[in-house]
């Protein structure tokens, strides 16, 4: 146990706080008896971008060590973990098996608990819904006790209030987990590089209705006509079939073994990221991107997690960090996302990489994000000047579109406007306060955000 | 809690009616609904200046600037009410008449008092409260004149030298507790205060410094220089032996 420094990846406001191993469900619950009354919130692999995982002055209990692994079962294809391993690892002992993690983000760096707790999504959102729909059953440690919670009947609404919850109705320390199974560890994928948004929607949707994986890079300094051009690419685990004969046997198709990054992001002392080489490098990239092909076979990490291969690519953008900004706006509302996208293109903060993507069916969590419609996600150097403005500009225009902001990729929206954006707001907060009526679970996001609600917003900070 | 671009949830200003403070509050806390606490010594001055500042709930706060420990309760104070404080501003300070107070025993005093004595008892009483809970930001205003010291404004400056080094020590001291100190030295800065005085090359307006204060905050930057050409400027001076830069017109 030591006093650290902790942040989220977007190292935009760190916080010094007292951070502790857990290493045992009996150590959680003496923890959450016998509470650090500046509050506490677990933390896995700290792969959020604002402060959801931190609490400054507070204590915050690592799950890294809750990374053991019960047995694969082929035959249900389920497994049970801790919340600590991280979907990488997990995929190292699925993929010998035939089986896949159900959801994976933009990166394998994230744990089961974080999935869980932020309801993550993946490119597959379209067909197989956030993470927390493929939970069959989690172990959750709140100040009144150790629950075992499934997704129906007794316990669900804790449950679902868990799932997207951010950590705050108690600390997830195992979940049991249904997986998807594979022929191959390699995806076949459909590249298209479009001209203009219309364009650009109208290739996903039509990507989305034949293929299990999809999203687009987007190139968010374009303007004029060529307004949201990008490159799609969809694609689905590749048949053994698709495979070359050579990669078919001896185990070769199910092989997985990822090199640790041999690029390392170099610490800066300001970010590069000028509007003007922001703009150089994304015309770049869409210029250099195929126009269309179709079938190529690929390994994992490019199509899921490019930019794993660079290890802490978040310092590229200096001391300053960096800020994400994730929105989803229903279908219908593209008029809202043209307009955010031209408000983002004239700038002035330069957006590096934007990312587009179609959301299906919400998962029944009241804090969830996912919604159907588009969500975009765009990175931005902190220190850009003007970026508040911009992004609380974008903030009115997709609540007005009756969408919301991620909150797991937050770390400035103001506070007034998440009763817009979370309606269900009020029946997560029910029963987060059933599950902590002390208070005890406490994030510098939920303070910040005022999450929990006015009535347990009064004098925290004394002492 | 600040949030990621460095805009404080509630602030403290002492020195509440400083337009360089009053410009950073706005730039800060404009937008998001922010509780602001302007403290002074005069009532009406402070309560027109929370008037003038868009969006932020702002009310006025009045301590004694001739008793030792008024500001210090004050800031105490503060922090007691609003549960807590993400910022502190300490923008107190007043620059003088070089020609007529390096005769003048008392005037000298009263610079000590109004540009190092006052702002330093405010800075000490903040640092605890922010230390104790863990986070928040200290900022205070020194000067370039305080980076060296010139024959020409040497009262002014020399005092803000204190409250420099002051600060810098009281920065380290804060150091792996979450809270911090951010020093801004200006150069001359076209305010109510410069009013009537030939604007210095590099003069800026106090919407610069707010910027400057923004950029240092999310940043987390200890030392920000306003212009931050000023920073080479201070340096250069600093090597110049003292008998050359007696005799610079600056």
């Amino acid at each position: 146990m030591g006093t650290q420094v902790v942040s989220g990846w977007g190292r935009v406001s760190p916080a010094v706080c007292r951070l502790v191993r857990l290493t045992s469900e009996a150590q959680a619950m003496e923890l959450l008896r016998a509470p650090d009354r500046r509050g506490l919130v677990a933390r896995g692999l700290g792969r959020s971008y604002g402060d959801a995982a931190q609490r400054a002055g507070g204590t915050v209990l690592e799950t890294l060590g809750l990374d053991w692994v019960g047995r694969i079962d082929p035959e249900s294809a389920t497994v049970e973990v801790g919340a600590g391993v991280s979907l990488g690892r997990l995929l190292r002992l699925l993929l010998p098996a035939g089986l896949f993690v159900p959801v994976s983000p933009g990166t394998r760096f994230v744990t089961v608990g974080g999935a869980i707790a932020a309801d993550i999504h993946g490119k597959n959102h379209h067909r197989d819904g956030s993470f927390a729909t493929h939970v069959d059953s989690l172990t959750l440690a709140t100040p009144q006790g150790l629950h075992r919670l499934a997704p129906s009947g007794e316990g669900s609404r804790l449950f679902w209030a868990t799932a997207g919850g951010m950590g705050l109705t108690g600390v997830i320390l195992a979940a049991r987990l249904r997986l998807t199974r594979v022929e191959t560890a390699r995806m076949a994928v459909d590249t298209r590089r479009t001209d203009d948004l219309d364009g650009l929607l109208a290739a996903m949707e039509e990507a989305d209705a034949r293929h299990r994986y999809s999203v687009a890079w987007l190139d968010a300094t374009a303007r004029g006509a060529a307004l949201g051009r990008g490159v799609l690419s969809a694609g689905d685990h590749a048949r053994l079939d698709q495979l070359p004969p050579s990669q078919q046997r001896g185990g070769r198709a199910l092989r997985f073994r990822p090199r640790p990054g041999l690029l390392v992001a170099p610490r800066l002392p300001a970010s590069p990221f000028s509007p003007g080489v922001v703009r150089a490098l994304n015309r770049a990239w869409w210029a250099a991107s195929p126009r269309r092909e179709s079938g190529r076979i690929s390994a994992l990490e490019p199509f899921f997690w490019p930019l794993d291969g660079v290890r802490g690519w978040n310092r590229l953008y200096g001391p300053g960090g960096l800020v994400q900004y994730q929105l989803v706006v229903p279908f219908g509302q593209e008029r809202a996302l043209r307009s955010v996208l031209e408000a983002v293109a004239r700038g002035p903060a330069p957006c590096c990489l934007a990312v587009l993507k179609r959301f299906g069916p919400a998962s029944p969590g009241p804090l969830s994000f996912p919604s159907p419609g588009w969500t975009l996600a765009m990175d931005f150097p902190a220190a850009a000047p003007g970026l508040a403005g911009l992004l609380d500009r974008l903030d009115d225009e997709v609540a007005e579109a009756g969408g919301r902001v991620y909150l797991a990729k937050d770390c400035r929206l103001r506070p007034e406007l998440l009763a817009a954006m979370y309606p269900r707001i009020e029946e997560w907060r029910l029963a987060r306060q059933e599950a902590d009526p002390g208070g005890v679970l406490r994030s510098d996001l939920s303070e910040r955000l005022v999450l929990a609600g006015a009535g347990q917003d009064q004098g925290q900070e004394a002492g | 809690m600040i949030d990621g671009l460095g805009r404080p949830r509630s602030a403290l200003v002492v020195g509440g009616t400083s337009e360089i403070a009053l410009a950073t509050v706005s730039a800060l806390c404009g937008q998001a609904r922010c509780r602001v606490v302007l403290a002074g010594r005069n009532l009406s001055s402070l309560e027109q200046a929370a008037r003038r500042l868009p969006g932020a709930r702002a009310t006025p706060a009045v301590f004694d600037p001739d008793e030792d420990g008024s500001v210090g309760r004050l800031v105490g104070e503060c922090f007691g009410q609003l549960g807590g404080l993400d910022m502190v501003l300490v923008a107190l300070g007043s620059l003088g008449d070089q020609g007529r107070d390096e005769h003048d025993p008392v005037a000298v005093a009263g610079s000590i008092r109004a540009n190092f004595s006052l702002p330093a008892q405010a800075s000490v009483a903040a640092a605890d409260h922010l230390r104790a809970q863990g986070h928040g930001v200290l900022v205070v205003l020194s000067s370039v004149a305080a980076r060296p010291v010139r024959r020409t404004n040497f009262v002014y400056g020399s005092a803000k030298a204190g409250l420099d080094g002051f600060c810098l020590g009281l920065a380290d001291s804060l150091d792996g507790s979450g809270a911090r100190l951010l020093l801004v030295r200006p150069g001359f800065v076209r305010t109510r205060m410069t009013a009537g005085r030939r604007p210095a090359p590099l003069a800026c307006g106090p919407e610069e410094v707010a910027e400057a204060v923004r950029q240092g905050l999310i940043q987390r930057r200890r030392v920000v220089w306003v212009p931050p050409a000023m920073r080479w400027v201070s340096a250069g001076l600093s090597l110049l032996p003292r008998p050359a830069l007696g005799r610079l017109p600056v």
